[in-house]
């Protein structure tokens, strides 16, 4: 049976879930289609990290936008979603690399951007006791934070269906098909129509992208994470390394993830990862250097979620370049998480209103274009 | 004294000394193919031959002739040529049967042509009230204490749950010397019935008159309460007393110590971490893996044998290791093959072994107040949710053991769901009217058992990973 919808978003990842959320707060009856279950991908296993430190130029408006919402986590969800901010901090082992982050504030400050904060290693001090005392100083981001991906991914999923929103999960979207002016697309035996599908399938989107003759350079990848037994607290903000593959972040109950992007071999069609221990030793070989308050702390666990990876390391974000009503939100490459509610109401005000104030222009999918290469 | 294996890859690595897997890592290095057991204990022997060849207790029939045959199965496997290596803890096993394996602090990477998992069996979780109390522990730790220190219970002990481990265990502690004041058995009155059946293939199985004989033993020295409907350990910070209800009357009685049990379940986590696909068992109510004849599993170059492949006993777990051994000798070596006992003999073998299975799987299914419970009662252990916490869980959309992480950590502690899991799956599957299955399991992850930062910072890293790598 055919139902009609307003608009249907394919996966149930952060983006789609917040998608289809701030549809249903426009007004609009969305189903949204995910073929296991809401964050069961990269959007419900990252490292949880609200980052708006360190991003490309070009998504820097739609991860201020984020951040915005991020702080108004609450109201908007009725859960909290385990969101803290105590700041991100990028160190900086040496004198060089402290030079580029340097160079890159003064870039920022150049294009009005006032987030990342030059610090020395006083302050650096300050913000991480426990850093090694050879570090220089890095770059502060004070309003970035933290959050529960799982948790966040959930609670936007649960607010969009008590907005009215479809939720479909467990099949597959299938047989994507635009006719007589509406997408469709079949979950099961039922086949939903709408004027508007919104591509957020993760690492699955490329596909999606490609049988609707939008091939882009993608690939799948699977950044591996750790985490600790508890150990006594001891930092507060997440720390990045400059020069090396490092992010760490100790939990209230004590325990410390540790994570970087090194990754695991996916096999996306299985929904499974091979992990790399020799990379994940060099995280744990980067921690015991740099934090020796963590030497004797075990490993208790260890994944890697499965995500799209753009060549550029650039979202695929707006209206599809060829078909009416088709807009992409995917490839977010390791980054996306913090994207997520800026994303979905940047996309809803982009669907409903046909533009938005803020800037996405830099992330389309006409950059992939023969005709603009 | 530290040994790393002597070797990067092997023919065959079998993981487990206990019956499953000396017999297959004996069966497999007899026929030539290299051989590497590993296996997390200071000797070999498994639980159920636990200190086989340093327990203190030398007086034979005390622990029973069952245990001695343990001693010619090491025998066996001493002479084979295979390589052993004790206090070994295998820590990640992938597809690529590729295994990290921690030993004396160090780690070492191996791969293998074929892995035989041999890990062997779980005690089922038996979430009463009060089961967290330290004075109540499980049976088989009692067990374990008893195989390799001779210790045994001295103050005011209550045994109670139900299984042929709970009779032996009794049995050995009253031939030590130890004291029972009392055993509650919580088999289900309607069970006899459903057993019937099955009677007759347990009748002429050697299970029988072993199990009687033990049972009368342990009987004429002690009081035995049946058909007990409701338990619960209490006291402050430390067990005082247990409570029951049998017949509709309830008890309470003081106490030092409280030994629960009610039968073993498959130990899965280094199988899941694996991949192996597994499925509920609705008659022994657990995960087992599926597999084919030869305990081959779902992913390719992984067989199961023992317990580990669905409870079968040590007598069953001692034929699976030979066929799933054999079955690795055809595909490797399959001249070799011939030498050793032909298949058809080890399956009508193992037919034998597990004659009168299912009349013990279904005398002793466990009653469902004792494996799903309510209210105030632990659940979760490592991060002490409760039932009622589960419950909550469930109204605001937590639909899977995986979801139910995110809301409550339950699954994410040291134990990786080995104390919660199968309560977690059944409870989530009553409160939503599933089945376990559709529900599912934890999705179990590496490192299996914890290894420190120290250990893992220390693994030999390859030359790219070496390199600083400039981020984007």
């Amino acid at each position: 049976m055919t139902k009609n919808v307003d608009a249907i978003v394919v996966g149930g990842g952060i983006h789609g879930c917040s998608t289809a959320l701030h549809l249903c707060l426009a007004g609009l009856k969305p189903v949204l289609i995910e073929k296991d279950y809401a964050g069961r991908h990269a959007s419900g296993v990252n490292a949880g990290g609200v980052r708006q430190l360190a991003r490309h130029v070009p998504e820097i408006p739609l991860s201020i936008r984020s951040m915005g919402i991020w702080e108004k986590i609450s109201g908007l969800l009725d859960d909290d979603c385990s969101f803290e901010s105590h700041g991100q901090v990028l160190v900086a082992e040496d004198e060089e690399e402290l030079a580029i982050c340097r160079a890159r504030v003064a870039e920022l400050n150049a294009l009005g951007f006032t987030h990342e904060e030059l610090i020395d290693a006083t302050e650096l001090r300050r913000l991480v006791p426990a850093v090694a005392e050879t570090c220089p100083g890095g770059v502060v981001s004070r309003r970035d934070g933290a959050a529960n991906p799982a948790q966040a991914t959930t609670a936007f999923r649960r607010k969009a269906e008590q907005l009215g929103a479809t939720v479909r999960e467990g099949v597959a979207a299938g047989n994507i098909r635009y006719n007589d002016g509406l997408w469709h697309v079949d979950v099961g035996t039922d086949t939903y129509a709408a004027p508007v599908l919104v591509n957020a399938a993760g690492a699955w989107a490329g596909r999606i992208a490609a049988a609707l003759g939008e091939p882009v350079p993608v690939e799948t990848v699977a950044p591996m994470l750790m985490i600790t037994s508890r150990v006594p607290h001891f930092i507060d903000p997440v720390v990045i390394l400059r020069g090396r593959k490092l992010s760490f972040k100790q939990f209230k109950n004590g325990t410390v993830l540790i994570g970087g992007g090194h990754l695991a071999t996916p096999d996306q069609d299985r929904n499974e990862t091979v992990l790399d221990w020799k990379s994940l030793a060099t995280s744990a070989q980067t921690v015991f250097e740099l934090f020796p308050v963590m030497r004797s702390a075990t490993i208790v666990r260890a994944w890697a979620g499965i995500e799209a990876k753009m060549k550029d390391d650039l979202p695929v974000f707006g209206p599809s370049s060829r078909h009416k009503g088709l807009y992409h939100q995917f490839g977010f490459s390791l980054h996306g998480f913090q994207l997520g509610p800026g994303a979905g109401a940047v996309m809803a005000e982009l669907i409903v209103n046909g533009g938005s104030q803020t800037r996405v222009s830099d992330l389309g999918i006409d950059r992939f274009h023969p005709s603009t290469l | 004294m530290t040994v790393a294996p002597k070797r990067e890859a092997y023919d065959v690595v079998v993981i487990g000394a206990g019956p499953a897997g000396l017999a297959a890592a004996a069966t497999a290095a007899e026929a030539g193919l290299s051989t590497l057991l590993l296996d997390e204990n200071v000797g070999p022997g498994g639980q159920v031959f636990r200190a086989i060849s340093s327990t203190p207790v030398t007086e034979r029939n005390q622990l029973g002739a069952d245990y001695w045959v343990g001693a010619d199965l090491v025998q066996a496997l001493h002479a084979s040529g295979a390589e052993i290596i004790h206090r070994a803890t295998v820590w990640s096993l992938d597809r690529n049967l590729e295994i990290a394996v921690s030993i004396g602090g160090a780690s070492a990477f191996v791969k293998a042509k074929r892995v035989i998992l041999a890990t062997g069996a779980l005690e089922r979780p038996f979430p009463i009230p009060g089961w967290t109390l330290p004075g109540v522990m499980t049976a088989g730790a009692a067990q374990t204490m008893l195989k390799s220190s001779a210790l045994v219970p001295d103050g005011r002990t209550v045994i109670a749950g139900q299984g042929p481990l709970l009779w032996l265990l009794a049995a050995q502690i009253l031939r030590l010397g130890g004291r029972i004041d009392r055993i509650l058995d919580t088999t289900k009155r309607g069970n006899y019935f459903a057993a019937l059946p099955h009677a007759f293939a347990f009748l002429t199985s050697p299970y029988f008159a072993k199990g009687l004989s033990m049972m009368r033993e342990v009987k004429a020295k002690v009081q035995v309460v049946s058909g007990v409907t409701e338990l619960a350990a209490s006291g402050d910070g430390q067990l005082a007393s247990v409570s029951y209800v049998a017949g509709g009357k309830r008890e309470t009685i003081p106490a030092d110590l409280l030994l629960l049990h009610q039968g073993v379940v498959p130990n899965v986590n280094l199988a899941m971490a694996a991949g192996i696909e597994h499925r509920w068992d609705d008659l022994q109510l657990c995960w087992s893996p599926v597999l084919d004849a030869s305990g081959n599993s779902s992913v390719a170059g992984i067989a199961i044998a023992g317990d580990g492949a669905g409870i079968g006993g040590a007598n069953a777990a001692v034929v699976r290791g030979r066929i799933a051994a054999r079955a690795a000798v055809e595909a490797l070596a399959p001249a070799a093959a011939a030498k050793l006992p032909a298949m058809a003999t080890l399956r009508s073998d193992l037919a034998r072994a597990e004659r009168g299975r299912v009349f013990l799987d279904t005398l002793f299914r466990p009653a469902r107040q004792f494996r799903i419970p309510s209210g105030d009662t632990i659940v979760c252990r490592c991060e002490e949710v409760t039932a009622k916490d589960v419950l909550d869980s469930v109204a605001i959309g937590a639909t899977g053991p995986n979801q139910l992480k995110s809301y409550r950590r339950t699954g994410m502690g040291p134990c990786q769901g080995r104390l919660c899991g199968l309560t977690v799956t059944e409870l989530m599957a009553q409160a939503r009217g599933k089945s376990p299955q559709e529900i599912g399991y934890y999705r179990l992850r590496a490192p299996v058992k914890p290894i420190t930062l120290a250990e893992l910072a220390a693994v030999p890293k390859s030359e790219a990973d070496i390199k600083a790598v400039v981020r984007g």
